[in-house]
């Protein structure tokens, strides 16, 4: 199965993307912050991360920095998901490593259409109409 | 609703747009329609359809307008995408090498996802494509959906479906919650308002047409004719493209499905050469 961390300092956006990304076949694991998120990824690299970019301690930009530099840390797939929808924090974020970008608020079809994107779910069945 | 004014709404819709509504799609109509009436001035459906009964034209296109639907996402379905930039095109630049030109219809265009789609896709291939003349046209019945597509506006919800972030990042340009199509993408599409049931020879021809997730509002015999006139605006070596819930298996032999390609479609060629040597015989007269 796949794995997916999902980031966020906001318990309820945890628990909504846990949802989300569970319907999609994934396994979760939640972190509250970059620096807990990291803790994670040392002990076992996961496909996907979920991330958002302001949060305490450490953010989501800086976790970015530091998660590809680990061993492995270029593997998981990393989509941000924050209320920063900026064309300059996209651009910032793309070169720091990121594979996609969600600008919240986000639902189902969103999350889905950005896994499908990075390639980590098949197409879901097209829609006729 | 009374099935005197459903039956007059059916017929009237299926005369001027081909939309082909069952006899239990009451809903469906109250649903566009009661906010046309309540927009109209009017106090309902059967007011609306007194109007229309009266002669007010104007009041029938508004009708037929709302109860199009207009849902369509960039690169809606992925794999006719990917059809295009590694089947089509590459072909059409082998083809047409001589001319330079490339000729694309959008055939239900909406609101410019699917146009803009190939679009931004042709521009990412703009090196083979250097010198060669683009058209893109984009045609709907729809005048609505087409000045939203000319004007190339979209919320953050339309960006983020089936858009790549580089894509947006690289084409796009924000203003506010809104994003706009860069001006060279959309000075590549031009819009035309058309309805598929009348002739659309006039366009002249092409050499790939998509037309998808319309044929699929219409009856079979609609969908016949309509073929017909497909196969005749096509060249020979032409590409049409059809939505995830259309085929033309069934019901016409004027196209023949491209093996291992999931909705992509050719000009039948055997077709073609059972016509031919009329035509040679008639050059010959
Ligand atoms: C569901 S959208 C499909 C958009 C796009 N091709 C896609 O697949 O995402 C269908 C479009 O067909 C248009 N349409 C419906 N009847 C039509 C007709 N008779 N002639 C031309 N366009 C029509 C509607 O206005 C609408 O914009």
């Amino acid at each position: 199965m796949k794995t997916c961390l999902v980031v966020d300092d906001s318990g309820v956006v945890r628990k909504i993307a846990r949802r989300i990304l569970e319907e999609m076949g994934f396994e979760i694991t939640e972190a509250e912050d970059g620096e807990k998120a990291l803790e994670v990824c040392k002990l076992a690299m996961p496909n996907a991360v979920l991330l958002d970019w302001n949060m305490p301690v450490m953010d989501g930009y800086e976790f970015l920095g530091h998660l590809r530099r680990l061993p492995g840390g270029d593997v998981p797939k990393v989509v941000f998901c924050t209320t920063e929808n900026g064309m300059d924090h996209i651009s910032r974020a793309l070169h720091a490593g990121a594979n996609e970008y969600i600008m919240k608020p986000f639902d189902k079809d969103i999350v889905a259409a950005k896994f499908q994107e990075v390639g980590l779910v098949e197409l879901s069945e097209p829609t006729p109409v | 609703m009374t099935p005197p004014d459903y039956e007059y709404l059916r017929k009237l819709l299926k005369d001027h747009s081909g939309l082909d509504l069952s006899a239990d799609k009451q809903y469906l109509i109250e649903s566009r329609l009661l906010p046309l009436s309540r927009k109209c001035g009017l106090a309902g459906i059967s007011e609306l359809v007194q109007k229309m009964k009266g002669g007010a034209s104007t009041i029938v296109a508004q009708v037929v307008e709302a109860m199009t639907t207009n849902e369509t996402f960039f690169f809606r379905d992925k794999v006719p995408f990917d059809h295009f930039r590694d089947s089509i095109v590459p072909e059409v630049l082998k083809a047409r090498a001589a001319r330079k030109s490339i000729r694309i219809w959008c055939a239900a265009g909406s609101t410019g996802q699917e146009p803009y789609s190939l679009a931004m896709s042709l521009k990412e291939m703009s090196a083979a494509l250097a010198g060669w003349r683009i058209e893109i046209i984009a045609t709907d019945l729809s005048q609505e959906v087409l000045e939203k597509s000319k004007a190339g506006i979209y919320s953050q919800f339309e960006v983020q479906r089936g858009l790549p972030i580089q894509m947006l990042v690289k084409y796009f340009k924000q203003n506010g919650e809104l994003w706009q199509i860069n001006a060279d993408i959309r000075a590549m599409v031009q819009h035309r308002q058309l309805n598929l049931l009348h002739d659309f020879s006039q366009l002249g021809m092409f050499d790939v047409i998509f037309c998808r997730n319309v044929l699929i509002y219409f009856d079979q015999d609609t969908k016949i004719n309509i073929f017909g006139r497909l196969a005749k605006s096509m060249e020979a070596d032409g590409f049409l493209v059809l939505g995830a819930a259309e085929t033309v298996v069934g019901l016409t032999d004027v196209f023949k499905p491209f093996p291992d390609k999931r909705g992509l479609y050719r000009p039948n060629a055997a077709r073609a050469a059972t016509a031919a040597p009329k035509i040679a015989a008639m050059a010959g007269r």
